[in-house]
């Protein structure tokens, strides 16, 4: 770059205001103006950075990118403005109020995306803290340029300073652009990337306190300030890798309308055009679209095959099945007297019970008379359980980590038997027999070691895929053949036929009983979902 | 008497440099107190009164057909093996005020968690008293296709069994093998040979070289000989000095046997890993646990004694009679006596022989027992987990300490002996922290007598806040014991010490049990011992005197 030749006489005050008034003394030792063209370019790709990055962690929590993006470029461009505006009202120790404002976007910027992630489990308006990070940035930012303009302007005339600040602004603007795509997002992920470009902030603000040393009274506060925020980025930094995976979680295609962290996992609603979805950890639960299919293939059959060989259940009861769901099902079979839902997570009951969404799909089967609803691990409360339950609907999450496995061993199929009816009948969902053939067999398998008599049934479920159950009795049994007398969308006669056949890709493969002290089922699970991903 | 800086405790049990970590007065120590099962009974009427103990003639007389002095594992099981063999005349007196010596389990809010033993190894089909002890506690789902038994789910250790922190990071199992080299892992692969070579290994007999009890393996010259060497030199011998593989066989040998590999028989060393192998290549035995550890079978034990086990009883004095035993000793501050047919003594030989003036006329094995600290750390919450680390396991070892980690009192899924259902993954839990002393034993009692509550607690914290920074913050209780003669030592020589071979014969009325008489504190050994000494008693009885 041309160095610049500050030999003309100070401009007359322009938008600068009065404090161009009195000439400042050469100092010949230094041109640190030129310094300070290169501040410009980097607090320019710095500020573009952190726009970027809140459109893009807008898109990714919230979706709808266009909007997002939308939403953050138009604030941010008028907080700048905000931030130009207010330059004008800052006086005194212009030297010092540039050195703070570089601290503070790097703070506050360096921190935002991981603030955001965190706040985005926390608070119940996420867009609203979002749009706060951005007008507060953008205000910071829009305060940087000014203030430098008028640290120059005594140095050169107005016609250069104009034209090279804003050269280099520009300049940096497109190096932002091209190195946020290109390079940090894919390299360093969002919550470094945040982190990082804060540390370029803070080494601006420290480097000015050398560039501007003679114009800041007491450089050694301000340098100590510097060091303050470096220590907290680069310990973000020492976070970030566990920060990160645990993040990347949380990206969902479709607009997200209710999202919380529970002490057990992560819940989070999204809302689609073809309706809603229930997310727990990232793995879909349900759509509201096709999840008719799910549930009435998970109940019915249970409650048919319970009354073939005895009597009308009277008394249900569902491990898992937090969202309500089954238990609408359940709750149309007028002979249902009392249902018990064990659900570990009382934020998942909480939820279907007052979800306004929620709560009109499961038609308000959380807070009917006959349900009991008991938030514990199923396993130990199943130890201590009432027994003589007529229907058992076991419904948990996809056996993925091994405190899940549990819930799948032979012990807890065993301990089960001891707590139903002898004609009881009981169903459990158990992943996919296309995706994961060998883990829905290991479960069929584990049912059978544990003294069930076992009929496999699947159904397709367009969100999930091809789905499989396990309905089974104490005693031998047929598939049964009839549906009962409620509102269905889905079963007849011939679906609930279709249900018990298995076409070649899913039939059976030699597998190993799940046990407590092997938790093969995780294993395969792990093995066999990884292929799709 | 030692009065220790809470920084030079931490430095003397765990090193200086998790000590420097502990500058200044260190924040407030969670509440807790020290256990001490009959430690001062014990020393106030066998070591202090000097020899001969502390003897006053009975204020009272009871009668039993046989006495039981010791209401460990082994004096437990020999009264369980009595009663199942029709002597129902049975006294057990204890010295401590709960039975169950270094089995005993601690409750509270719902949880049982171990003092000291808390697993036994599946037995195989030759271990048929554990076989049946295990079935009365129902404990059995029957035997697999070659006659094993099969141990019921719920006590097979659940997966995953144990984890290891090791660089920053827990990975799963007990080896380190996260970026070994080639060579590491050869040497892993050929010890692991060498042991199924001697898994494979039978005598003329057809006794294996290493099993559970040690009284069932093969006296064949060629393997006893291995008790002559320390493990460290057996390893040595082979070329096996993969860092790895050696931190693998030591951590095996502090944790079974509170020694070093360097200090441990060769052949005890070979056991931990050549007995629970069914058959070459098999993966070993599953590990079987409850919740308050061995308390379990200690509680199942004593249960079916009532009110026939006595504790609180500092017996000084068992000597031979005319036509029987006299058993005395102190129930409190009251001078008791029992007359017998027959005595057990299942003690520690340097009590026993304390006692029993007939054992000053023996040779008496050099027994080295080894000093234990225990500690009990009551939790509101799990320490969070890191993303990518292996999940929390039953077993939590610690690479970079002479501590052996921490089990988990909620691991299994079973019930408390108290009958509270456990098995949850999140919430409060009691983590049992481990510490084998494995320098010299009188050293450890005097330099650690000095230590209290607070410096062990102190030092619990420090070992495991290294692996989970927000450990601190997270509990609420410690509560520690601390085994002064915790167990016998197998150092090289110990197992096959002929002085202890000859005195698991009964001496007149008086018979031994205690794991002593192996040199190995194992439940199997306890057993073997016990049932040993009853069938003794049984065949002494039948005989017209």
């Amino acid at each position: 770059m041309p160095p610049a030749a500050p030999v003309e006489p100070p401009a007359p005050a322009g938008a600068g205001g009065a404090a161009a008034a009195a000439p400042v003394p050469r100092r010949p030792r230094v041109r640190p103006e030129l310094l300070l063209y290169l501040n410009v370019l980097v607090v320019a790709s710095c500020g573009l950075v952190y726009e970027l990055l809140a459109g893009t962690l807008g898109s990714y929590l919230l979706g709808d990118s266009v909007t997002q993006f939308s939403l953050v470029i138009g604030l941010y461009l008028s907080a700048m403005g905000v931030g130009a505006w207010l330059s004008r009202h800052v006086d005194g120790n212009l030297a010092r109020r540039f050195v703070d404002v570089e601290l503070a976007v790097a703070l506050i910027g360096g921190l935002s995306a991981p603030v955001l992630f965190l706040a985005f489990g926390q608070v119940d308006n996420f867009q609203l803290v979002l749009l706060a990070f951005v007008f507060v940035i953008g205000t910071l930012v829009g305060l940087e340029l000014p203030l430098l303009m008028r640290l120059l302007e005594d140095q050169v005339t107005f016609k250069d300073l104009v034209s090279r600040v804003l050269t280099f602004d520009y300049l940096g603007a497109l190096a932002a652009a091209l190195v946020f795509p290109l390079v940090l997002v894919p390299r360093l992920g969002l919550v470094r990337t945040s982190l990082v470009i804060g540390l370029g902030n803070a080494a601006v603000g420290l480097w000015g306190t050398w560039i501007l040393a003679a114009q800041l009274r007491r450089p050694t506060g301000a340098r100590v300030r510097a060091g303050v925020v470096i220590a907290i980025l680069v310990a973000g930094l020492g976070y970030a890798d566990r920060f990160t995976s645990w993040a990347e979680d949380r990206m969902y295609a479709d607009d997200v309308v209710y999202a919380k962290t529970s002490a057990y996992q992560r819940i989070v609603v999204t809302r689609s055009r073809a309706g809603f979805q229930l997310f727990l950890n990232g793995n879909l639960q349900f759509a509201s679209a096709d999840e008719y299919r799910y549930h009435e293939a998970l109940v019915h059959p249970a409650m048919v095959s319970a009354a073939v060989a005895g009597h009308p259940p009277r008394r249900v009861l569902i491990l898992g099945g937090g969202d309500g769901l089954a238990l609408r099902e359940v709750l149309a079979h007028p002979g249902v007297e009392q249902v018990t839902l064990v659900d570990l997570d009382p934020a998942m009951t909480h939820l279907a019970r007052t979800f306004p969404a929620l709560v009109t799909l499961n038609h308000g089967s959380m807070t009917d008379p006959r349900v009991r609803v008991v938030n514990d691990d199923a396993m130990v409360w199943l130890e201590d359980a009432p027994g003589g339950w007529d229907v058992a609907i076991v419904d948990f999450p996809d056996p993925n980590t091994l405190a899940l496995g549990k819930l799948y061993s032979r012990r807890f199929y065993q301990l089960l038997a001891t707590k139903v009816a002898p004609d009881a009948a009981v169903a459990v969902q158990a992943t996919s027999p296309l995706f994961a053939r060998r883990s829905y067999w290991c479960v069929m398998a584990t049912m059978r070691a544990a003294g069930w008599q076992v009929q496999p049934y699947h159904v397709a479920v367009p969100s999930f895929g091809e789905w499989g159950f396990a309905l089974a009795m104490r005693h031998e049994f047929a598939p049964p053949r009839t549906v009962p007398a409620v509102p269905l969308r889905f079963l007849d006669g011939a679906a609930l036929a279709a249900m018990f056949q298995f076409a070649a890709d899913m039939t059976p493969v030699p597998v190993d009983v799940n046990q407590l002290d092997n938790q093969i089922l995780v294993r395969y699970y792990e093995d066999e979902w990884r292929r799709w991903q | 008497m030692t009065a220790w800086s809470r920084r030079d405790f931490i430095a003397a049990v765990l090193g200086a440099p998790l000590a420097a970590a502990c500058r200044g007065p260190g924040p407030a120590l969670p509440a807790g107190e020290l256990y001490t099962p009959g430690k001062a009974a014990g020393h106030r009427r066998l070591r202090d009164p000097g020899p001969g103990g502390d003897v006053r003639k009975p204020d009272v007389w009871r009668q039993a057909e046989v006495v039981v002095v010791g209401g460990g594992a082994s004096g437990l099981a020999a009264a369980w093996q009595l009663g199942r063999r029709g002597v129902a005349d049975v006294a057990v007196v204890e010295l401590d005020d709960v039975v169950g010596g270094t089995a005993q389990a601690g409750a509270g809010d719902g949880f049982e968690y171990p003092w000291g033993a808390h697993y036994i190894v599946a037995p195989q089909a030759h271990q048929r008293h554990l076989i049946d002890l295990l079935g009365e506690l129902g404990g059995l789902d029957g035997v697999d296709a070659d006659g094993a038994p099969v141990v019921a789910e719920v006590l097979r250790c659940r997966a995953p069994e144990e984890r290891l922190f090791y660089r920053g990071r827990w990975y799963d199992g007990l080896y380190p093998g996260a970026g070994a080299d080639a060579e590491a892992r050869a040497q892993l692969a050929a010890f692991e040979r060498a042991v199924d070579g001697w898994v494979g290994w039978r005598d003329d007999a057809g006794r294996r070289a290493f099993t559970l009890p040690t009284s069932a393996a093969t006296t064949a010259a060629e393997v006893t000989a291995l008790d002559g060497l320390s493990m460290a030199a057996w390893l040595d011998a082979r070329g096996l000095t993969s860092p790895r593989l050696r931190w693998w066989v030591d951590y095996a040998c502090r944790d079974d046997y509170g020694l070093l590999a360097a200090d441990t028989s060769a052949w005890a060393g070979l056991a931990y890993f050549a007995a629970r192998r069914a058959r070459p290549g098999a993966e070993a035995q599953p590990v079987v646990t409850w919740p308050g550890g061995n308390g379990a079978l200690i509680a199942h034990l004593a249960g079916q004694l009532g009110d026939r086990v006595t504790p609180g009883v500092a017996v000084t004095r068992v000597a031979a009679v005319d036509g029987g035993v006299e058993v005395v000793g102190y129930h409190g501050e009251r001078a008791v006596g029992w007359r017998a047919r027959r005595a057990i003594l299942a003690i520690p030989l340097h009590v026993a022989r304390h006692v029993a003036p007939a054992l000053g006329a023996r040779a008496m094995p050099a027994v080295d027992r080894g000093a234990w600290a225990v500690a009990n750390l009551h939790l509101t919450t799990r320490p969070r987990e890191r993303i990518g680390d292996a999940p929390p396991a039953w077993d939590n070892v610690l690479h970079d300490s002479a501590s052996l980690g921490y089990v988990v009192a909620t691991h299994q899924t079973g019930r408390t002996t108290a009958g509270v259902a456990q098995g949850r993954d999140r919430g409060p839990t009691v983590f049992t922290w481990y510490y084998p002393f494995t320098g010299p034993a009188a050293d450890a009692r005097r330099d650690l007598d000095g230590a209290g509550r607070d410096e062990w607690a102190a030092a619990a914290l420090a070992d495991l806040t290294r692996a989970h920074p927000d450990l601190p913050g997270r509990v609420r209780r410690v509560d520690v014991t601390y085994w002064g003669h915790g167990m016998p030592r197998p150092r090289p020589g110990a197992v096959f010490d002929p002085a202890l071979a000859a005195l698991r014969a009964p001496l007149g009325p008086i018979h031994l049990a205690g794991t002593d008489l192996s040199g190995l504190a194992l439940f199997e050994e306890a057993l073997d011992h016990g049932v040993r000494a009853a069938d003794e008693v049984v065949a002494a009885l039948a005989v017209p005197a």
